[in-house]
């Protein structure tokens, strides 16, 4: 397969954009940087919610798991963190250049894995729950993992934490994260886009088609249940890290675990752009971004409430997204696509229309 | 861990303490039995599970705060949030609800959310975050030296919930309507072919449940506090208690709406204030894991 072949192009395309979007506009950057972000929190979410069928909302604990693991990391490296947390209003702690990397690196590492280990840990609990209680039990998880860390006052409590300041002027640093942001959510795409062609790919649209014929066949579903959210937490982790590091100050309602905000912002994106396929979510996070910046800043106050209409409307009017409608309306472009790409050719209406095991 | 153990010394040194939280927490939970009883019955006639429940409750709370503030009483509040909620959800039912019901249970769930957040930043904007609570003017009585404190104001709510939840028991178990909902809830297609027009059903069952919560938001709002955030929790604890007592069974479900009442009471004196809805969460993880086990208890007499 060359370069430029018709399914790299798509790859091509978001590279040249991504690099060039922050010089094209360079006060936009850290809007586009967050677009990454939403980027990330769609796809991530669609490995559960769209390939494997389990509809998770609380996939944002990983989120907020990886930025105070960051966090606890890159302060407790040279600091003492309650000592930290409590006196970071009062005394003006300064990081060098070299202690803010090598926290901030180590920090990452120790978010992605911190945040892959609970996925593992928490899927003992949730995983046994089929249909909407699975979407409940995650949801309470992450509602209670909002609260615990409101209540723990070694990292700060309700008041949060000011990460460590960032060494270099501020248009280095916007740069810094953005690319970031980007070179993750890239690597992302690539790695899911390779994931869905393995037979682990398989496994999962098997669960999602039929989880208890998939067991019949000998597939080992809980494994691969707690596998597949272990990826997702593995990214989440990571960009929580870089998000808290990017915003500077973490808090755990609004910033860390936002149930009503980026926990829900995740699952309206995939379904925008259409569930269980690659660029769906890119799709949706995109245009889901757009119209929401538009609001934020043209109807200031009104934004969550034309916010909760969007949901609505997306999910009452609109359930197979973009991804899902241009298939509908051009049916044979995709059938010649996936022959060509030597996959198996799924049924589309099949993921829509409600699964009897759903009911209870 | 201290303070836990602090607490329960209290307990133990005055057990009259026991007394008191446990009628608090009765007469809460009766508030929490009415509106788990809605969401039972739209969970177990239409199949949708509405995250919007505890939004309703709150909006209900908030007419009869705003009606206190306009010098009527309060009391007049429970009548008239259920008439306007009935309304209320009658237009959600239109606009939302009828073309959920045929989708799978997450398109339901995902929808009443969205509707959650619009009803809950629509109150925040017209409202504004504070902490409100309706005035009755009612006494508080004093028993046991002083030890426990029993507002009359809880009483009575105490006394219109069971008043509320015996008037829809009766109607569902004699009226017509009442019938055709539990004819429908059995079997929809059978229904139909019986000649009831199921989806008058539907909307009638929505509209009931969500004047039901206005009626229990109008209690809420006089023995206890509302906020516009608050409806979140109440969902929650909605969806514990329905889960634990299993949607079909409502008498079950009412005892497990009193059981609730009385665990946060006694959660919240133990823990602490802060950590009340950390543990209704955990509650409901605990509920959820424990339906898991018996469901794995389930599997392997099918082996």
């Amino acid at each position: 397969m060359s370069i430029a072949s018709r399914d790299n192009l798509p790859f091509l395309l978001i590279f040249v954009a991504g690099v060039a979007a922050p010089f094209l506009f360079p006060d936009y950057s850290s809007e586009v940087a967050v677009l990454w972000l939403m980027i990330l929190f769609a796809s991530t979410w669609d490995i559960l919610g769209g390939q494997m069928g389990y509809n998770s909302l609380g996939n944002i604990v990983f989120f907020g798991a990886g930025m105070y693991i960051c966090a606890v990391v890159q302060i407790g490296l040279y600091y003492d963190v309650g000592m930290y947390t409590s006196g970071a209003r009062t005394t003006h702690i300064v990081f060098t250049h070299s202690q803010y990397f090598t926290g901030f690196a180590v920090g990452t590492v120790a978010a992605a894995i911190g945040a892959a280990a609970i996925a593992i840990v928490a899927g003992w609990i949730v995983f046994g729950l089929r249909g909407p209680y699975f979407a409940i039990g995650t949801l309470g998880l992450a509602v209670a993992a909002g609260e615990l860390v409101a209540s723990w006052t070694w990292v700060g409590a309700a008041s949060g934490i000011s990460m460590p300041v960032f060494p270099g002027p501020p248009d280095t640093q916007k740069i810094f994260f953005y690319f970031l942001l980007f070179g993750i959510a890239f690597v992302l795409l690539i790695f899911l886009r390779w994931l869905y062609s393995t037979n682990f790919g398989l496994a999962l649209n098997a669960i999602r088609d039929d989880e208890e014929k998939a067991e019949a066949m000998g597939i080992h579903t809980r494994r691969y249940k707690r596998l597949a959210w272990a990826i997702s937490a593995f990214y989440l982790g990571i960009s929580g890290a870089i998000f808290g590091n990017m915003t500077g100050f973490i808090e755990p309602r609004d910033i860390a675990f936002p149930v009503a905000t980026f926990n829900l912002f995740m699952v309206v994106m995939v379904l925008l752009g259409g569930k269980g396929t690659l660029w769906g979510p890119v799709i949706g996070a995109v245009i889901f971004h757009t119209v929401k910046e538009i609001t934020w800043t043209y109807f200031l106050g009104w934004q969550f409430i034309a916010l909760g209409a969007l949901i609505v409307i997306t999910i009452v009017y609109f359930q197979q997204g973009v991804a899902g409608w241009i298939m509908e309306k051009f049916p044979e472009r995709f059938k010649s696509r996936s022959a060509v790409a030597g996959e198996q050719e799924r049924p589309l209406r099949g993921r829509l229309t409600p699964h009897p095991e759903g009911a209870e | 861990m201290e303070t836990i153990l602090n607490n329960i010394t209290i307990l133990t040194a005055a057990p009259v303490l026991n007394f008191g939280l446990l009628i608090d927490g009765i007469l809460i939970g009766s508030i929490f039995a009415l509106a788990a009883y809605g969401l039972a019955l739209v969970w177990g006639v239409m199949n949708v599970k509405n995250l919007a429940q505890g939004d309703f409750i709150m909006l209900g709370g908030y007419i009869t705060w705003t009606l206190g503030q306009h010098g009527i009483s309060p009391l007049f509040g429970v009548p008239t949030a259920f008439v306007f909620l009935w309304g209320f959800g009658w237009i959600v039912y239109r606009l939302v609800i009828s073309k959920v019901i045929t989708r799978d249970l997450f398109t339901s769930l995902l929808a009443t959310f969205g509707v959650a957040i619009v009803i809950q930043q629509s109150l925040n904007l017209a409202f504004g975050p504070d902490t409100q609570s309706a005035q009755s003017g009612l006494p508080t009585w004093q028993l046991a030296g002083g030890l426990i404190s029993i507002s009359s104001t809880r009483v009575l709510g105490f006394g219109l919930a069971i008043i509320l939840a015996l008037g829809v028991v009766a109607f569902m178990k004699n009226s017509r309507m009442g019938q055709a909902i539990r004819a429908t809830a059995q079997d929809p297609r059978a229904a139909r072919v019986l000649g009831i027009d199921t989806e008058k059903v539907y909307s009638f069952t929505f509209c009931l449940n969500a004047a039901i919560c206005g009626a229990a938001g109008a209690l809420v709002a006089l023995v206890w506090n509302v906020q516009p955030f608050y409806g979140t929790t109440y969902s929650i604890r909605l969806f514990v208690i329905v889960t634990a007592a299993g949607f079909g069974n409502l008498p079950g479900v009412i005892a497990a709406g009193f059981a609730m009442g009385v665990v946060e009471q006694f959660g919240g004196f133990l823990l602490g204030a802060e950590f009340q809805q950390a543990l209704i969460v955990l509650l409901l993880l605990a509920v959820l894991a424990y339906r898991q086990l018996q469901y794995l208890r389930v599997r392997q007499a099918v082996q």
